[in-house]
C-alpha cells in the first residue's frame, strides 16, 4: 500500500472540489473494495476523500412516484427498505444475493456500482492487464477465463462487472445522479453508466474524473413478478457465474438483464419483445454475437436455462 | 517402551476419562482470543520488525538483475534479504525447491526477497520498489502433456498374478480414466513466524505441525547446529499438511532477524499460500476392473500420474487399491512427471483422498454394469487379509459392518437404482455411497510427565494441536494413567525443548502421541511406586490416590516436596509388518441437482467409521465432520486453476479458490463403531481425521450420478460438466 493523505468532506460539492484539486484522489465510502485494492497496489491513490459524512444515506420518494436512494445508503439498509421490498423486489433480492452480511453492512449504493472486476489476473500485479496497467496486455485472453465475459468483450479485455445490485438497477431503468467540482449536476441513465471495455478497459463508467455520485433514482414501480436468480459454484458468498434479473408481467411481457456475462449489466431491450415466446428466443437476442472463450462457453447454455427457470418461476 | 506384542489389559481400558466425550481443554483460550498464534507473540519480542516476502513473478528462469536501491531508501526499511546477501544456505531434505530462490527460479512466487522495515505497512510499501528483471525459461505446466514422459516411482508397482490375462478373460470389465485437480490447503491461518536471535541461538515462534522436522530442516538450511535452534508452535490455525515442513516464512524470518539485528515477524500474504507454499498435486488415474457376472473381482489395475518439481514426490493415489478389495490379479502403481508448478506435497490424506475419489467412482460404475447394488458389490469383494499376501491379516477390518450399518441408518434401501428418476420440485435427487479407507501409521513418540507436590500432572511433548484436539486427548490419557481428574492435568505442546513426538500428520498424531504419553506415565507410575516402596504392578492409581495393598496415599504426598518426573516414548516393533493396520468406513450422501442450472447441493451426509478406540468422541466427531466438509469441497468446487502458459495457479485467494461455506454443508451424522485394536498401540486407538475425508468425494459424485444419470470423472463436479445433459427446462 502506498502512503496517502486523507480528508473528510462535509458536502457533496466540497467532496467533488477536493477531488478536482488533487488529481488521482479517490472517494472512499464503505471501503470494502477500494481498501483491498489499495493493499494490493492495484489502486494507488495519493489522497482519499471520505464521503461517509455527506448525509447521502436516506431513501426518499420522488415526485413522480419513484425512489431516490442516497449514494451512501448501505446495501443492507436498501435491501431491507419496505418500499424496496414491496415495489422493487428484484433489487432487494439482488442485494441479498451479494457478498456477505458483514460486507453488505458496510457496502454503499455508489460503491457497489463502482466495484471493480474480479478477473484474477487483474488481482495479480505480476501479470499483464490492460485494465490495471493500460497497454500492458491482457493475460486473461487465452488464459483461465471461467469467470469472464462471453459478450461485449474486446481484444483488450474480457472482464465482467461483478455487481449483483447493478443488474437489478439496470432492469429497473435506474438513473445515476452526480455532482462535479463546479457544482454542476447531471443524471446518467444506468444503461449509459457502465461502459464496454473497447480499447480503454481502464475507463469503466461515464463518470468524469472527480465526479461524485450523490444518488441513484428508481422510476415509479413497474409491478410484475420480480425475480433475481444468481447461479454460482457454491451456495453463498461467491460471485455469479450467471445471474438473471427479471420483471415479468401477467401477459408474459417484461424485462430481463444478465449479470456475470459482460463488462456491464447486460440488457438488450429489443430481445425483450420475445419474452412471451420464451427463454430460447429471448436468449438468442440477448446473447447474439457472443464470443465466449473455451472455459466459459457454458455460460451461454447456463444463461438460457436459468432464464427459462426464471420465466417459469415468474409465471407460477 | 517397546511395543512389539499386542496390548493386553492396561489402565487405559478403565475408560473413566479416555473415551468420554470431552470438551477441548484449550477451548476457553480459543473462544476468548487468548490462545497465542504465531503472528501474535507481541510480548516475547516487543521490538520486532516486520518482513514482507516478495515472490517471483515468473515460474521458471533466472533473475537477470535485482535493484534494491529505491527500496532500501524507502521510509522505515532496515534490511532486504536476498539469495545474494543471505550467505550460504543449505536445503532441508523435506523441501524440493529452495525456500529463498535466485538467481535460479524454480516456481512462481518462490520467495526471492524479504523486505524488513519498522512497520508492516512500510515493509509492504517498500517491497513494490524492489526492481527485478527476469529472464524467463520455458517450463512444463500441463500434467496431461507431461504424462507421456512420466516414470515409475521408487516404490515400484505392486504386481500380483496375471492382471492382463485375467482382465482380458473377465466377462464384465471397466476401463476408465479419472482426474483430480491441484488443491490448496486453504487453511484459515496463513504461515507465519517470529524469529529471535540471542547470540548464535535462534528461536522461532511459528505455525507448524512437525516440530522436530522443522528444527532439523531449519538448522540444515541455516547450516547451524540443531541444538541451537528452538521451534515453538503451541497453537496452529489449520495446517492440513501445508505446515508439515519448514517453509519460507520461518527461514526468511530467521534470515531477516539476522540481517536486521533484531526480532522479525513474517506472515505469508494470502496469495503466497497458493503459489509459494505446497499444494496437493493433480492426478490422472486409470482404473481397470474385471469381474465375474456374480460380481467377484478377478482383476484390478490402478495407475496414477502426477507431477512435481525435480526432487518432489508423487501423489500416491493408488496405494489404497493394494488393500481395499480382494482380487487375485492386480497391477497397481504411481507414476511421476516433472512439472514446474509450485511444489506438490501432502494435503490431508495424501494419496488416499484423491485415490479414493477415483476408485470409488469406478466401483460404482462397475456395480452398475453388473446390475448389483454398490453396497453389495463392495461387501462381495471384502478381504480380511492383504490381497498381495494372504498370510498377513488386517489387525481389524470392519468395512462390511460400516457399509451395512450405514446403509441401514441412511435408508439406502429407498434408493432408486435407476438414475435420474427422483424429483423434488425443481431438484433431481440422488443417493450415493463410497467406502472409506486410510492406513494407520505407526511412528515413535516421546513425552515427559511431571507430578508435583500438589498432585498436579504436567505433560510435555513437542506434539502439536492443529485444531484437532491433541491437548485434550493427551490430558485424558495422562488423567487415566495417573488416576486423576482432567483438572489435575496440564498439557504443554509444540516446543522443541520438549521430547520429540510423532507430530501431527497422516492421522498418526492421536494414537502415537497418546501412546508416547502412556509410556511416560507408566514410567512415572513406577517412580511413584518406588518412592512408596511398593511394586508398581501392585499399585492402583485412582481418585488422586495410589493404592497398594492396604496402603492408600494421595498422589500429591507420594510426589514428595520436589515432585517426580519421568520421560519415555513409544517405539514400535514389527506388528505393522505382521498385520496390515488400516482404518475403514462408509460414506453415504444425498445430493440434489437443480434441473435447470445444474447447481449441486448436498442434502444429507452420514459417515460410519471403524478406527480403533475413539479417545474422545467429541473431538473425533469434529474431525470427521470437518473432513466430510473438505470432501464436499473437493467434490464440488476446489480446484487450483493453472495458467498453462505462464505456469502458476491463477485463483490465488479465498474469493477465487472456493471452499464450502455454511450454506453448502447440510446435516452431517457420524457413527463410530465400537472397536479396539490391541495391535495398534497400548491405546488400542488408530487415526480418524483423514479417514473422514477418504471416499467422500466419490460418494458425492455417485449421488450426482444417481440424481442425473450423468457420470463426471473429472473433479470438481461443477455445473458446466453436467449442464448439457440435464432435462429441458419448463
Ligand atoms: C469478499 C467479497 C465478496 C463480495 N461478493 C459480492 C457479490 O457476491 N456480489 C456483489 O455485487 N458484490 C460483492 N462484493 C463487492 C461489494 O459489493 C463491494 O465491495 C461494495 O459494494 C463496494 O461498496 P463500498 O461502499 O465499500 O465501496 P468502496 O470500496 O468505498 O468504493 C468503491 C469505489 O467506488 C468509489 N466511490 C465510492 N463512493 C462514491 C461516490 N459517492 N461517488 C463516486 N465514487 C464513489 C470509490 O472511490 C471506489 O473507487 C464482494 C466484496 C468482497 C470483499
Ligand atoms: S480481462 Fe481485463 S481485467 Fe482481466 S486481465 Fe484482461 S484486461 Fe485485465
Amino acid at each position: 500500500m502506498k502512503p496517502f493523505t486523507y480528508e473528510r468532506a462535509d458536502s457533496p460539492a466540497a467532496a467533488a472540489a477536493a477531488a478536482e484539486r488533487q488529481p488521482g484522489a479517490r472517494f472512499i465510502a464503505g471501503g470494502t473494495n477500494l481498501l483491498d485494492l489499495m493493499k494490493l497496489e492495484i489502486e494507488t491513490p495519493a489522497h482519499l476523500i471520505d464521503v461517509n459524512g455527506l448525509k447521502l444515506d436516506s431513501v426518499e420518494p420522488t415526485p413522480d412516484g419513484g425512489l431516490r436512494i442516497g449514494a451512501l445508503v448501505r446495501n443492507t439498509a436498501l435491501a431491507a427498505d419496505p418500499r424496496v421490498r414491496r415495489d422493487y423486489g428484484v433489487l432487494s433480492r439482488a442485494l441479498l444475493a451479494g457478498a456477505s452480511g458483514q460486507l453488505r453492512n458496510k457496502a454503499t449504493t455508489a460503491g457497489n456500482l463502482l466495484q471493480r472486476t474480479r478477473c484474477p489476473y487483474f488481482y495479480d500485479t505480476n501479470q499483464p492487464c490492460n485494465k490495471r496497467q493500460p497497454g500492458s496486455g491482457c493475460a486473461a485472453i487465452g488464459g483461465y477465463s471461467r469467470q469472464l465475459a462471453v459478450i461485449g468483450g474486446s481484444d483488450a479485455c474480457i472482464a465482467t462487472h461483478p455487481s449483483d445490485m447493478a443488474v437489478a438497477m439496470r432492469v429497473l431503468d435506474a438513473t445515476v445522479e452526480t455532482v462535479r467540482a463546479d457544482g454542476a449536476t447531471r443524471r446518467i441513465p444506468i444503461a449509459e453508466f457502465h461502459r464496454l471495455p473497447g480499447d480503454t478497459p481502464h475507463i469503466e463508467t461515464a463518470l468524469m474524473p472527480g465526479e461524485l455520485i450523490t444518488a441513484v433514482t428508481l422510476p415509479k414501480p413497474v409491478g410484475g413478478a420480480q425475480v433475481y436468480r444468481k447461479v454460482r459454484d457454491r451456495a453463498s458468498y461467491a460471485f455469479a457465474l450467471v445471474s438473471v434479473a427479471a420483471v415479468v408481467q401477467r401477459d408474459g411481457s417484461g424485462r430481463v438483464a444478465l449479470g456475470g456475462v459482460a463488462h456491464k449489466p447486460w440488457r438488450v431491450e429489443a430481445a425483450e419483445a420475445e419474452m412471451p415466446r420464451g427463454a430460447k428466443a429471448v436468449a438468442a437476442g440477448l446473447l447474439a454475437g457472443a464470443k465466449p472463450a473455451h472455459d466459459n462457453a457454458f455460460k451461454l447454455t447456463l444463461a438460457e436455462r436459468t432464464l427459462a427457470a426464471v420465466l417459469a418461476e415468474a409465471r407460477s | 517402551m517397546k511395543f512389539d506384542i499386542p496390548a493386553t489389559t492396561n489402565p487405559i481400558d478403565r475408560l473413566t476419562v479416555v473415551g468420554k466425550p470431552t470438551d477441548r481443554i484449550d477451548g476457553p483460550l480459543k473462544t476468548t482470543g487468548t490462545a497465542t498464534y504465531a503472528y501474535e507473540w507481541h510480548d516475547v519480542a516487543p521490538n520486532a520488525a516486520y518482513g514482507w516476502v516478495i515472490g517471483s513473478a515468473i515460474a521458471k528462469g533466472r533473475i537477470a538483475s535485482l535493484d534494491l536501491e529505491a527500496a532500501k531508501a524507502a521510509p522505515g526499511v532496515i534490511a532486504i534479504v536476498t539469495a545474494d546477501n543471505a550467505g550460504p544456505l543449505g536445503k532441508g531434505e523435506r523441501n524440493a525447491a529452495t525456500l529463498l530462490g535466485g538467481p535460479e527460479i524454480e516456481h512462481y512466487q518462490q520467495a526471492v526477497a524479504l523486505v524488513v522495515a519498522e512497520t508492516f505497512e512500510q515493509a509492504r510499501a517498500a517491497a513494490s520498489l524492489v526492481r527485478i528483471d527476469y529472464a524467463p525459461a520455458q517450463g512444463a505446466y500441463d500434467l496431461a502433456a507431461a504424462k507421456g514422459s512420466a516414470e515409475k516411482t521408487k516404490a515400484g508397482d505392486s504386481v500380483v498374478g496375471d492382471f492382463t490375462g485375467a482382465f482380458a478373460a473377465a466377462p464384465v470389465t471397466l476401463d476408465q480414466t479419472y482426474g483430480t485437480p491441484d488443491e490448496s490447503h486453504a487453511m484459515m491461518e496463513p504461515h507465519a513466524t517470529l524469529a529471535v536471535w540471542e547470540g548464535d541461538r535462534l528461536t522461532v515462534w511459528t505455525s507448524n505441525q512437525m516440530i522436530d522436522w522443522t528444527v532439523t530442516d531449519l538448522s540444515e538450511t541455516l547450516k547451524m547446529p540443531k541444538e541451537k535452534v528452538r521451534v515453538i508452535s503451541p497453537f496452529i490455525g489449520g495446517g492440513f499438511g501445508g505446515k508439515l515442513f519448514l517453509r519460507a516464512d520461518a527461514l526468511l524470518a530467521a534470515l531477516g532477524a539476522r540481517a536486521a539485528g533484531r526480532p522479525v515477524k513474517v506472515g505469508l500474504q494470502r496469495p503466497l499460500m497458493i503459489n509459494n507454499t505446497t499444494h496437493r498435486p493433480a492426478t490422472i488415474q486409470r482404473i481397470r476392473i474385471g469381474a465375474t457376472r456374480d460380481g467377484t473381482i478377478t482383476a484390478i489395475a490402478h495407475e496414477s500420474w502426477s507431477g512435481n518439481l525435480p526432487g518432489g514426490a508423487e501423489e500416491t493415489a493408488t496405494d489404497q487399491t493394494r488393500l481395499l478389495y480382494a482380487g487375485p490379479n492386480r497391477l497397481i502403481g504411481n507414476r511421476i512427471a516433472t512439472l514446474d508448478l509450485p511444489e506438490g506435497n501432502a494435503l490431508r490424506a495424501p494419496g488416499e483422498a484423491p485415490g479414493m475419489m477415483a476408485l470409488e467412482i469406478a466401483m460404482d460404475e462397475m456395480a452398475e454394469k453388473l446390475g448389483l447394488d454398490p453396497v453389495e458389490f463392495r461387501i462381495r469383494n471384502d478381504t480380511q487379509t492383504d490381497p498381495a499376501d494372504p498370510d498377513r491379516p488386517f489387525s481389524q477390518r470392519q468395512l462390511v459392518q460400516c457399509l451395512r450399518i450405514g446403509a441401514e441408518r441412511f435408508g439406502w434401501s429407498k434408493r432408486n437404482p435407476q438414475p435420474g428418476q427422483v424429483r423434488d420440485g425443481r431438484w433431481l435427487v440422488g443417493l450415493g455411497m463410497a467406502a472409506a479407507f486410510r492406513n494407520n501409521l505407526l511412528t515413535k513418540s516421546a513425552a515427559r510427565v511431571r507430578l508435583d507436590r500438589n498432585g498436579m500432572v504436567t505433560v510435555e511433548t513437542d506434539m502439536t494441536d492443529i485444531g484437532t484436539g491433541s491437548y485434550t486427548i493427551i490430558a485424558q490419557t495422562a488423567a487415566e494413567m495417573m488416576g486423576v481428574g482432567l483438572d489435575k492435568v496440564a498439557v504443554r505442546l509444540g516446543d522443541s525443548s520438549f521430547p520429540v513426538s510423532a507430530g501431527s500428520g497422516g492421522q498418526w498424531g492421536a494414537n502415537n502421541s497418546t501412546a508416547g504419553v502412556y509410556a511416560a506415565c507408566v514410567k512415572l507410575r513406577e517412580a511413584v511406586a518406588q518412592r512408596l516402596g511398593v511394586n508398581s504392578a501392585d499399585a492402583r492409581f485412582a481418585d488422586g490416590q495410589v493404592v497398594a495393598g492396604n496402603r492408600r496415599v494421595p498422589l500429591a504426598e507420594a510426589a514428595g516436596a520436589d515432585g517426580l518426573s519421568a520421560e519415555d516414548g513409544i517405539e514400535y516393533g514389527d506388528l505393522d509388518k505382521k498385520y496390515q493396520q488400516s482404518t475403514f468406513g462408509a460414506h453415504y450422501v444425498e445430493a440434489a441437482v437443480d434441473s435447470a442450472t445444474g447447481e449441486i447441493r448436498v442434502r444429507r451426509m452420514l459417515a460410519v467409521c471403524a478406527a480403533g478406540r475413539i479417545l474422545n468422541p467429541k473431538s473425533a466427531r469434529s474431525q470427521v465432520i470437518g473432513a466430510m466438509t473438505m470432501g464436499v469441497g473437493a467434490a464440488l468446487m476446489e480446484e487450483l486453476a493453472i495458467d498453462k502458459r505462464a505456469g502458476f495457479f491463477v485463483n490465488h485467494d479465498l474469493a477465487g479458490y472456493e471452499v464450502p461455506v455454511h450454506a453448502d454443508i447440510p446435516h452431517q451424522e457420524v457413527i463410530f463403531l465400537d472397536e479396539t485394536d490391541p495391535i495398534s498401540s497400548p491405546m488400542k486407538a488408530k487415526g480418524v481425521g483423514e479417514l473422514g475425508l477418504c471416499g467422500v468425494g466419490a460418494a458425492v459424485a455417485n449421488a450426482v450420478h444417481n440424481a442425473t444419470g450423468v457420470r463426471v470423472r473429472e473433479y470438481p463436479i461443477t455445473l458446466d460438466k453436467i449442464l448439457d445433459r440435464l432435462p429441458a427446462v419448463g
